[in-house]
């Protein structure tokens, strides 16, 4: 019998329903994986005690099935950049290694009206910034699927602990691509929503014109189901869209794809594209055809310059947001100051992690006297290019299909040494950021020589997740179900 | 482009951060090959071009001006890092 903590939402969902396990059967069996998974994969930096989790399951036994919370007794993970009453919430960073906040983030919020349990807070690259989880104050996250790789960031330890069973489905963050890449390393569903769909409040940012929060689960009915819980206007973030989501957003169909037109942009598949995830798209795409999607080829002429237009702007926002880090409301405070403004730079310089420093460097130096107009503004002005890139394509089909990341994972401290080659491996995700378009992760089978997940992503217009999600789940009927990861 | 060991100093300073002198030729070093990657931008002609700051297409959301209580003082002081019941304390200014 396949066990429990390889299910999927709907699966759990269902036994619960039918009161066929407890909410506290569905508890304790994540609370044993991550007893036998954790010291491997070091997915989380704070798990919340278990008496009290298990508290909460026996509580929601007690008062029977709620058919009207749709996550009803699922256990579930949040990225530490989320903030949680009471629930230590560290960023990853030193600078708040203590920090308890005493606010839910609206996603929280929402989470715990739909009757989640929340099992603790995820590993990730400190405030969001790398791709590989490596730049964590609390040390690495191991991709589950073999441990000498990384899970891929900064989402890394969601990641990892959706793959190996820990819990059912967890919300990351995504400002360059931090829920679609690790999904794909980690051969789950990631999705990022249109920039504005799921409040910020309480999302500790990064770069607030690029950052949205999104689910990592097993199946794109999962990802659905996450989405239809946390999305929707919030009046304490104005960059909210205030229509409405779908009501139907759950309403996946099964079928063909016929009249569907799908764009290749023929830059991403030019060079740099490992031959085993080329190798596998080109299958993927035949398969799509066989149910009858169109394939078109598009282009998007300014591909190769979204990396750096990307880290221009991210970097400056970066630097403004982490002004507020300074050792006096919150947060460390280095002891030995002397002074106030000893106290501000010792804090900062002893409580940030070298990546954070460099960033904060760049997005100072972009922003600063002499400096604006050649980096910030002229990034901004090619961020316009390639949003018109994106109209454009969109015009010409209905979704984009793309790699996710050039390769499947990579080894742990390969990249370390060199930060821009560390940027490099984001070429295919931040440009979506760039553009806020909505886009969504899918395990494809795995590579032929690496035995590591491969992931594509479809890229869809403006605000048009249903779609994108019946079209992803349609999809994923045509994909082999991959095999269980090493750690699992 | 070169960053000199004199801009990232003044780099540093504007961003409080203190970086030791082995760090500053780490970043020194670093800075500049990142911005000659950044470099790239200005193959593009910009000219005319309308930045783009935020695909946020939101004006301004306006809310009713209602004065709520969302915290304690208490709740607010509880993370400060040095513990005092009606202030944040710093290190002495004057």
């Amino acid at each position: 019998m396949q066990e429990l903590v390889q299910k999927s939402i709907f699966e759990i969902k269902e036994l619960l329903a039918t009161k066929k396990i407890s909410v506290q059967e569905v508890v304790l069996s994540c609370l044993e994986q991550i007893e036998k998974t954790e010291s491997n994969i070091h997915a989380f930096i704070t798990l919340r005690d278990k008496d009290e989790v298990l508290t909460e399951a026996k509580d929601l036994d007690k008062a029977g099935y709620n058919s009207e919370k749709p996550l009803w007794g699922i256990p579930i993970g949040l990225k530490d950049v989320f903030t949680t009453k009471d629930l230590r919430t560290t960023c990853a960073s030193k600078i708040l290694e203590n920090f308890i906040p005493p606010y839910d983030a609206e996603v929280v919020v929402r989470l715990k009206q739909a009757g989640a349990i929340i099992l603790g807070k995820q590993n990730m690259d400190e405030f969001a910034m790398g791709s590989s989880t490596e730049n964590s104050a609390f040390g690495p996250t191991k991709n589950p699927w073999n441990l000498e790789y990384v899970p891929g960031g900064s989402s890394g330890g969601s990641a990892a602990s959706v793959a190996a069973g820990q819990c059912f489905a967890a919300i990351g963050s995504d400002t360059g691509g931090s829920i679609r890449q690790p999904a794909a390393f980690c051969g789950l569903v990631g999705l990022k929503p249109t920039y504005g769909r799921v409040s910020r409040f309480g999302l500790i940012a990064y770069a607030s014109s690029f950052d949205q929060a999104g689910p990592l689960t097993k199946t794109v009915q999962d990802a659905a189901l996450m989405l239809s819980v946390i999305a929707g206007a919030d009046p304490k973030d104005s960059t909210c869209i205030q229509q409405p989501v779908e009501s139907d957003l759950l309403n996946l169909t099964l079928g063909d794809l016929k009249g569907i037109k799908i764009g290749l942009p023929k830059e991403y598949f030019e060079k740099g594209l490992d031959a085993e995830v080329a190798q596998s798209i080109e299958q993927f795409v035949q398969d799509m055809q066989k149910i009858k999607a169109e394939i078109v080829e598009i282009s998007l002429p300014h591909t190769e310059y979204a990396i750096a237009t990307y880290y221009i702007l991210a970097m400056a926002e970066a630097s403004s947001n982490l002004e507020r880090f300074d050792g006096v409301k919150y947060g460390f405070r280095a002891k030995q100051a002397r002074n106030l403004e000893e106290m501000y730079v010792l804090s900062r310089s002893l409580g940030f992690g070298d990546e954070v420093q460099r960033r904060i460097m760049l997005g100072t130096y972009v922003l600063s006297a002499g400096y604006y107009d050649a980096y910030y503004k002229k990034a901004a002005q090619v961020r316009r290019l390639i949003k018109n890139d994106f109209d454009q394509a969109l015009s010409k089909c209905d979704f984009i299909l793309a790699p996710v990341s050039p390769t499947t994972a990579f080894k742990a401290g390969e990249r370390t040494q060199d930060p821009l080659q560390m940027y490099l491996v984001d070429i295919y995700t931040t440009s979506l950021n760039l553009a806020g378009l909505p886009g969504i992760t899918i395990p494809i089978g795995l590579g032929q020589n690496s035995k590591l997940p491969v992931g594509v992503q479809l890229i869809g217009n403006w605000l048009d997740e249903k779609r994108l999600l019946d079209t992803a789940f349609k999809l994923e009927q045509i994909t082999e179900k991959l095999p269980l990861p090493s750690i699992a | 482009m070169s960053l000199s060991r004199e801009e990232v100093k003044k780099i540093a300073q504007l961003a409080k951060l203190e970086l030791s002198s082995k760090k500053e030729e780490l970043y020194q070093e670093q800075l500049t090959r990142i911005l000659d990657y950044m470099e790239k931008l200005n193959e593009l002609n910009t000219k005319d071009v309308e930045p783009l700051y935020s695909p946020c297409p939101n004006k301004s959301i306006l809310r009713e001006d209602k004065v709520e209580k969302y915290f304690s003082k208490q709740e607010i002081l509880k993370n400060s890092p040095e513990p005092n019941e009606d202030f944040f304390v710093v290190p002495k200014i004057i």
